[in-house]
C-alpha cells in the first residue's frame, strides 16, 4: 500500500521533473518568466514526490514489505532497523532513485536561492540541471524500478520482477529476504554512496551553470565562476570524503591488505575527482586573470560526462568487477545519454568559443599562470591514463578477442611519476607570482625548503639503499610539506612582528583572514599526508603468510605473532564465526591480542575476511586468518601485513576536509577578494547586467 | 587448431609430468613456502573472479590454483615456467600486468603519448599568451563605452528593477 503510494510519487516526479525541464527551456528561449516560474514551482513539486518516493522505499525497507523485488533483495529479518533504512543505497534501483533525489533537492535549493542574483542564467541552469535528474528519474521509473513487485510466472522457474502482473503469473511474497550483502554492512560503505552521489550530483550544479552560461552567450561574464565556488567545493569535498571512506572500508573488510586497489569500480570514482580537482584549481585562474576560459569549460563538461560515467560504471556492471554487484539493461540507456550530453556540450562550447578570450596576457614563461596550467596537464593525463587503462580490456576484448587483466602494476607505473610531479607542482606553486616570476627569486623563497627536504631525502636514502625510489618520493613530499609549512611560517611571523600578535593568535587570523588561501594549504597538507600512506604502500609494505600449530609463531618485521587457539560460534546476524586468538610480540613484549576472524554469511553464502589489526602511526599490522585445519581446529594459516604509514591516509582525509571547510565557509563580505573578480564585476555593472 | 592441440598436449604432459616429480621428492621433504607461493600468485589475477589478485582471492577455485603454484614450484618449475603455464591455459587475462607486445602495448604506450602531446600544447599555449601579450600591450580592453549608451543602460536596467 504504501510503496504503491511510492510508486505513484515516482511516476508524478518524473513528469514534473520532464516539465520543469521543457518550460524552463521554453521560458528562458522565448523570455517568458511566467513559465519559468512555473518550471521552478515544478522542481519543487517534484523534489516533494521524489522525496515521497524515498520515504515509502524507506519504510517498505523497514517493515520488509517482501512482495517488492527490491526490498526482498536487499533487506531481511535479520537486520536492524537502520541496516534496512540504509539498503535505501544498497542496492541498483534504489541507488539510482536516490542519486535522483538528491539531484532534485540540489536543484529546489538552487532555485530557491539564487533566483535573483543570475536572472539570465536561471532558466537554464534548471533546464540542464533538471534535464539530467528526469534522465535518473526516468531509469527509476522504466528500467530499475525500485518498486517492481515478484512474480511467479506459470511454468518459469525463476521470479520475475516486474510493475505489473505479467500474464498468467501469481504474486510471489518470500519468507524473508537476501538481506544487505554483508560485504555492505559497514560504516564506511553506509556512509560510502550518501557522500559520492552527493558529490557526484553536486558538479552537476557548475555544469548547468556553465552550460547556461554558454546558451546565453553570457559566457564572456565569469559570473557563473563566482556563483559555483561553494558548489564546485561542496561536490569536490563529498566526493574526497566518498573516495576515503571507500578506501577505509575496503581495508577493513576485504581482507586482502590495502586501501586502494585501482578496481575498475575505483577508478570510476577517481576520474572525475581527478578532473574536478583540476577544475577547482584552475578556476582560480579565470577568476583572478580572466584566463583558461575555454579550458575551464571543457574540465567541467569532461568532469560531468565522467560523474554520469562514473554511476553508470558502478550501477551497471558493464566493467565487470568485485564491486558491480548489480547488473542490467541500463547500458544503452547511459551509453546514449552520455553520449548526446558530451556532445551537446562540446558542440555548445565550439558555437561560443569566441566568448572565451581570455581578459589578459602572460609575461613570462615562469609564472603561477603557466604552472596552474602545466598542473591541469598532469591531472588530465592521469585521468587519461586511467580511463585508458579502465577501458583496455574492453577495447582488447572487442578488437582481438582477448581479454586483458589491467592491473595495480600498470596503474602505479604510469601514474606514479605523474602524481610526483604534482606533488612537486604543489611544493612550488604557492610561492609563485602571477604573470612573471623571476627564477632568482623563486630559488631565493624555495632555497630553506628545498634544502631541508634535500638533506631528509638524502639521509633517507643513506638509510633505505634498497628502495632508490622511496628516497625520491620522500624528499618530493618533505619538500612540498616544508613549502607548505615556511608559507604559514611566512605570514605567522608577519603578523607577529607587525602586530606584535602571540604565534597562536597570528595562526588562526592568519587562518581566518585568507580563508581560500590557507585553506587552500590545508587541504594540501592532507594530501600529502595520504600520499605518504600510498608511498608507505608502493615501497615498503611487507607481508609473510605460513601455517602454524598452537603456540607457534610467525615472524615479520621485528615483529612475533603467537598462535593460541581457534574457537567457533554463531554470531547474531546470521553468520558463523570463525575467530583465532593470537598474540601480537615485538622484540619479546605482548603488545596486544589480535583476533583475526572468518565470517560465513550462510544465506548469502558470502565468505568475508575481518582483519586483527596493530595500528599506530607508524606502521599497522594487520593479519589475517586465512586457512585452518576442519578437524579439531589444531593448526590455522595467518597471513601478516605489516603496512606502513597508513593512518596517515585517514588523517589526511580528515585535515582535507577540515581545509576545504575552512576555505569555503562563507565570509562576512569584508575580505571579498579584490583585483580582477572586482573589476570584472564593476564593468559588469557599468554594462548593465551586474546585481 | 593445430596449435591449439599440441598446446593442450604439452600442458596435459607437463601436468602429468609435475604429478610424477612430486611424487618422485616427496622424500626429499621440500615444499614450497607460502611466501614463495604469493610471490607468483600477486602477479596473476584469478581466471574466474573479475580483478581480484590470485594471492589474495578466497574462492575455492584459487585456493585450488594456489595448490597447484606450490606443486609446480616443489617440482621444481622456474616462474616463468608457472605464468607462463598459466597464461597459455588461461589466457592473457591472468596477467596483472599487461604485456609491452602487440595489441596490448597500446595500453601503455597511450597514456605516454597523450603526457607528451599534453606538455607540448601547454607549451604552445603559454607562448602564445607571451607573443600576445607583447603584440597587445596597447590594446587593453575598452571599458570606457560611449557616454549615452551607459545612461540608456542604466535607465534600462532601472526600469528591469
Amino acid at each position: 500500500m504504501i510503496a504503491d503510494i511510492g510508486l505513484i510519487a515516482l511516476v508524478l516526479g518524473f513528469l514534473l521533473s520532464g516539465y520543469a525541464t521543457a518550460a524552463s527551456a521554453y521560458g528562458g528561449r522565448r523570455g517568458r518568466p511566467l513559465y519559468v516560474e512555473s518550471a521552478r514551482n515544478a522542481v519543487l513539486g517534484a523534489f516533494g514526490m521524489l522525496t515521497l518516493a524515498v520515504l515509502s522505499l524507506v519504510y517498505s525497507l523497514v517493515t520488509l514489505d517482501f512482495s517488492r523485488a527490491y526490498v526482498a533483495d536487499v533487506s531481511s529479518r535479520a537486520m536492524s532497523a537502520f541496516l534496512r533504512a540504509t539498503a535505501l543505497w544498497g542496492g541498483q534501483e534504489g541507488s539510482i532513485l536516490f542519486w535522483a533525489w538528491i539531484m532534485v533537492g540540489f536543484v529546489a535549493v538552487v532555485s530557491l536561492r539564487k533566483w535573483d542574483r543570475d536572472r539570465e542564467l536561471m532558466p537554464w541552469v534548471i533546464a540542464v540541471a533538471m534535464a539530467t535528474t528526469t534522465f535518473f528519474v526516468g531509469l527509476s521509473v522504466f528500467v530499475s524500478n525500485p518498486f517492481a513487485k515478484l512474480w511467479l510466472e506459470q511454468g518459469a522457474h525463476e521470479l520475475t520482477p516486474a510493475v505489473f502482473r505479467p500474464e498468467n503469473a501469481v504474486p510471489y511474497i518470500p519468507e524473508d529476504g537476501q538481506g544487505l550483502n554483508p560485504l555492505l554492512r559497514h560504516f564506511g560503505m553506509i556512509g560510502h554512496p550518501p557522500t559520492t552521489y552527493v558529490g557526484f550530483t553536486g558538479f552537476v550544479i557548475p555544469f548547468a551553470f556553465a552550460m547556461a552560461a554558454l546558451i546565453t552567450g553570457r559566457s564572456s561574464q565569469d559570473n557563473w565562476i563566482q556563483t559555483t565556488r561553494r558548489w564546485t567545493l561542496l561536490a569536490w569535498v563529498f566526493l574526497s570524503i566518498g573516495l576515503i571512506l571507500g578506501g577505509r572500508w575496503a581495508y577493513d573488510v576485504l581482507g586482502w591488505g590495502g586501501f586502494w586497489g585501482w578496481d575498475p569500480v575505483e577508478n570510476a570514482m577517481l576520474m572525475p575527482w581527478l578532473t574536478g580537482t583540476a577544475f577547482v584549481h584552475s578556476v582560480m585562474i579565470q577568476e583572478k586573470r580572466g584566463m583558461l576560459k575555454v579550458w575551464n569549460m571543457i574540465l567541467i563538461i569532461l568532469t560531468y560526462a565522467l560523474v554520469i560515467f562514473g554511476t553508470f560504471i558502478t550501477r551497471t556492471g558493464l566493467v565487470s568487477s568485485v564491486h558491480a554487484f548489480a547488473k542490467s539493461a541500463l547500458g544503452p540507456a547511459f551509453f546514449v545519454f552520455i553520449g548526446v550530453t558530451f556532445l551537446a556540450s562540446m558542440g555548445l562550447l565550439f558555437r561560443r568559443l569566441d566568448t572565451l578570450r581570455a581578459d589578459h596576457e602572460l609575461q613570462g614563461l615562469l609564472s603561477r599562470e603557466s604552472v596552474f596550467l602545466l598542473q591541469n596537464v598532469l591531472f588530465l593525463a592521469i585521468t587519461f591514463a586511467v580511463f585508458w587503462g579502465t577501458v583496455f580490456p574492453m577495447i582488447s576484448e572487442l578488437f582481438t578477442g582477448t581479454r586483458i587483466s589491467v592491473g595495480p602494476p600498470y596503474y602505479r607505473k604510469v601514474t606514479g611519476p605523474l602524481f610526483a610531479g604534482l606533488v612537486l607542482l604543489m611544493g612550488i606553486a604557492p610561492v609563485l607570482a602571477w604573470r612573471r616570476q623571476s627564477v632568482r627569486l623563486l630559488l631565493r623563497s624555495l632555497a630553506p625548503p628545498l634544502l631541508l627536504s634535500l638533506l631528509a631525502g638524502g639521509l633517507w636514502a643513506f638509510g633505505h639503499r634498497q628502495h632508490p625510489g622511496s628516497a625520491l618520493a620522500l624528499w618530493l613530499l618533505s619538500f612540498a610539506i616544508l613549502a607548505v609549512l615556511f608559507e604559514f611560517g611566512k605570514g605567522m611571523q608577519a603578523r607577529m612582528r607587525s602586530l606584535g600578535e602571540s604565534a597562536m593568535a597570528a595562526l588562526s587570523r592568519l587562518l581566518a583572514r585568507n580563508r581560500r588561501r590557507y585553506g587552500g594549504y590545508l587541504v594540501h597538507l592532507g594530501v600529502v599526508m595520504i600520499a605518504l600512506a600510498f608511498v608507505g604502500d608502493a615501497f615498503f609494505k611487507q607481508e609473510t603468510q605460513g601455517p602454524l600449530g598452537q603456540g607457534e609463531s610467525l615472524n615479520l618485521a621485528g615483529y612475533s605473532l603467537r598462535y593460541e587457539g581457534l574457537r567457533q560460534y554463531d554470531g547474531s546476524d546470521g553468520r558463523e564465526v570463525l575467530e583465532a586468538t593470537t598474540s601480537l610480540y615485538k622484540d619479546g613484549r605482548l603488545l596486544r591480542q589480535l583476533m583475526p576472524r572468518q565470517d560465513y554469511f550462510v544465506v548469502q553464502q558470502q565468505p568475508m575476511t575481518v582483519p586483527g589489526v596493530y595500528s599506530t602511526l607508524g606502521e599497522d599490522v594487520y593479519v589475517l586468518l586465512v586457512g585452518w585445519e576442519e578437524i579439531g581446529l589444531q593448526s590455522a594459516t595467518f597471513k601478516i601485513y605489516v603496512n606502513p604509514l597508513i593512518n596517515w591516509a585517514w588523517l589526511g582525509g580528515a585535515l582535507l576536509v577540515l581545509g576545504t571547510v575552512v576555505a569555503a565557509w562563507p565570509s562576512s563580505g569584508a575580505t571579498a577578494n579584490a583585483g580582477y573578480a572586482l573589476r570584472t564585476a564593476k564593468r559588469a555593472a557599468a554594462m548593465g547586467q551586474g546585481d | 587448431m593445430r596449435d591449439k592441440v599440441s598446446l593442450s598436449l604439452t600442458t596435459i604432459l607437463a601436468s602429468l609430468l609435475a604429478v610424477a616429480t612430486v611424487q618422485a621428492q616427496e622424500g626429499t621433504g621440500y615444499t614450497a613456502t607460502d611466501d614463495e607461493v604469493n610471490r607468483i600468485a600477486k602477479q596473476l589475477y584469478c581466471p574466474v573472479c573479475p580483478n581480484t589478485p590470485l594471492d589474495v582471492c578466497e574462492t575455492k577455485a584459487c585456493q585450488d590454483w594456489r595448490a597447484q603454484i606450490r606443486d609446480q614450484l616443489t617440482s621444481g618449475w622456474t616462474e616463468d615456467q608457472i605464468i607462463s603455464y598459466f597464461v597459455d591455459q588461461y589466457g592473457e587475462r591472468v596477467l596483472a600486468e599487461p604485456r609491452r607486445s602487440g595489441f596490448t602495448s597500446l595500453v601503455w604506450i597511450l597514456p605516454i603519448i597523450a603526457v607528451a602531446l599534453g606538455v607540448t600544447v601547454a607549451v604552445q599555449v603559454v607562448r602564445g599568451w607571451r607573443r600576445e601579450s607583447k603584440a597587445e600591450v596597447a590594446d587593453e580592453p575598452a571599458a570606457e563605452l560611449p557616454a549615452e549608451t551607459v545612461a540608456r543602460l542604466e535607465r534600462e536596467l532601472r526600469e528591469l528593477r
